[in-house]
């Protein structure tokens, strides 16, 4: 019941921010859901299962290039664009999984990364289908059941919507018995074998499932952009998505969006007053990572259990004087 | 005492490189049987059961579980067909709790069907968590079900050690050096719930204490440099010269 409260206080929440919210502030918005869903899907290996991946712009690019291509030259039918997405990130997955999941640790890093700047450069060379260093320009606007969705909160509802299934199935299979093998592979993978376990296809499917999500995330940037750049696949994307898991707090639900908040905000405001913004990026993560480890999310995790303990801890005292007398 | 043999292990070599760990080990294992397996520190007994298990495989030779072969079948279907072991050094999810420990083997016995993606209320998994707290109050962990792993005493963990192998209820369980680093009255409690297994249930176990082995084995294997030295009743390897010379020490009288 609690989680059905949850879940209809954020959609209504979501429902009523265009009527509350100025336009900047819904893109602002709509920018950090599509991150959000994108930092969510990395979290599945990272968070999860343990596999740190620095090429997880592979699968934004995928998606975001697709709907895109798509869009321009067969139908802008958001079901066709965002089934193309899916389709692609999972063909591309199944393949970069099938590889990088021989080899483990830095070396699984290092070939994530290296297929990731595969795809970069395929995207980059192959000037015909995407506009090589121009990027994609000019997609039309996705269509949803006859609908142009023309206008900035339109986009908006689509991206809040598709976040919240994301992030219902996502936190569905992480609480499955599917999920807890896979934060049994990240604490001892050695011991979920002898205990009968074939790892590899769990590590697998993960693997998958978070190049899908990847895709979803990259297709919708499309739907709000209407442009994409390569720089949108390049290995700095697959490194600020790490960050946003890492600062946001990998393995819970909610870290990797609060993450993704707060980077996509501090982008915004720094970027008002300066270009330097990889150096503020970085001089953030350096900061998480020395004083708090566990995030955004574990932070906050403390903050609110000491608010609690402090109100609680009197009414213990009570109960514990009276049993005395 | 079964007459029926459920592993042959014949003529297994192991290679590392140049060097031999393991040179032409053959033996069978009866169902029910409870064999004790001692030997210097380098005489391969920590390799003979990775090979066992299938963490290693054998350079040479054939093992046979049940009249199948798994010379080269990995681990994790091993443990399904029902070969269990226990860790030299303790190897369990730290960061968990004993009960979701458990719970990690049982879902996995209960078969894949079960364990992908079904929510937590489901009626099958369900049953599992009753299954989980049943076994945790025969093995009178129960209080302490949501403790963190990482958080239990030395001697608590290795009795999960032997936990987790016995659920996933298997016919032959390995336990190598199941009283390592335990004091005398832990060693007890191991000995005394290793005692009361299931008697269908083989046991190999790799000791270094000689009255916890001999109190436990109705047959004994002494490894020496690769090789079987001795593979009898305990009572013959207590008389056994050769046996009491290289192991124990010329001056030692058992």
């Amino acid at each position: 019941m609690k989680i059905y409260l949850k879940f209809s206080t954020a959609l209504l929440l979501f429902a009523a921010s265009p009527f509350i919210l100025t336009s900047f502030h819904i893109n602002l918005l709509t920018e950090i859901l599509i991150f959000g869903i994108f930092a969510l899907s990395l979290n599945v290996i990272v968070g999860y299962t343990g596999l740190v991946s620095l090429g997880h712009a592979a699968f934004f690019g995928a998606g975001a290039y697709t709907a895109g291509i798509i869009a321009q030259n067969i139908s802008a039918n958001l079901l066709f664009t965002l089934g193309g997405a899916v389709l692609l990130s999972v063909i591309l997955a199944c393949i970069i999984g099938l590889f990088c999941l021989k080899v483990s640790g830095f070396y699984f890093l290092m070939l994530t990364l290296a297929f990731s700047q595969m795809v970069y450069s395929f995207v980059y060379q192959s000037t015909g289908w995407t506009g090589g260093s121009n990027g994609l320009s000019g997609i039309p606007n996705p269509i949803l059941f006859g609908w142009e969705l023309s206008n900035t909160v339109w986009v908006f509802y689509v991206v809040a919507s598709l976040f919240l299934v994301v992030y219902a199935i996502l936190g569905i299979i992480t609480e499955s018995p599917f999920g807890k093998v896979l934060v049994g592979i990240k604490e001892n993978e050695k011991r979920l074998k002898s205990m009968g376990y074939h790892t590899n296809i769990y590590k697998y499917a993960a693997f998958v499932i978070s190049g899908i999500f990847g895709g979803v995330a990259g297709a919708l940037y499309t739907y709000f952009n209407g442009f994409i750049a390569p720089s949108d696949i390049y290995w700095t994307m697959s490194g600020t998505v790490l960050i946003m898991v890492l600062i946001g707090g990998a393995g819970t639900m909610l870290g990797p969006v609060l993450g993704a908040a707060l980077i996509v905000l501090l982008e915004t405001i720094v970027s008002t007053y300066t270009n330097m913004w990889m150096m503020i990026l970085g001089a953030v993560f350096i900061i998480f990572v020395i004083f708090f480890p566990s995030g955004i999310y574990g932070i906050s995790k403390d903050i609110f259990k000491g608010i609690q303990n402090h109100t609680v801890r009197p009414k213990v005292k009570n109960i514990s004087n009276e049993k005395v007398s | 005492m079964y007459e029926e043999t459920i592993l042959e292990v014949n003529a297994i070599n192991k290679r590392f490189g140049g060097l031999e760990i393991l040179k032409e080990v053959s033996f069978d294992v009866s169902r029910g049987e409870r064999i004790g397996i001692i030997g210097p520190n380098g005489a391969g007994k920590t390799t003979f059961f990775n090979l066992l298990t299938g963490d290693l495989t054998p350079t040479q030779g054939t093992i046979a579980f049940h009249g199948k072969h798994i010379t080269n079948e990995p681990n994790y279907k091993r443990t399904r067909r029902g070969i269990a072991r226990t860790f030299q050094k303790n190897n369990l999810l730290e960061k968990l709790s004993i009960f979701e420990n458990l719970l990690l083997v049982l879902q996995r016995k209960h078969g894949i069907k079960s364990t992908w993606f079904k929510v937590r209320n489901n009626r099958s998994y369900r049953a599992l968590y009753e299954e989980a707290e049943a076994l945790l109050e025969t093995w009178g962990l129960h209080g302490r079900r949501n403790t963190k792993v990482e958080n239990l005493s030395y001697g608590e963990q290795r009795q999960i050690e032997i936990m987790l192998g016995v659920a996933t209820d298997p016919s032959v369980l390995l336990l190598d050096e199941p009283t390592a680093g335990m004091s005398q009255s832990e060693t007890d409690y191991i000995v005394e719930l290793l005692k009361n297994l299931p008697e269908a249930l083989t046991l190999m176990i790799i000791e270094h204490d000689l009255d916890v082995i001999f109190g436990l084995s109705d047959r004994m294997l002494v490894l020496y440099n690769g090789h079987v030295l001795a593979d009898d009743t305990p009572e013959a390897i207590r008389d056994n010269q050769q046996v009491n010379e290289i192991y124990m020490g010329k001056a030692r009288v058992v």
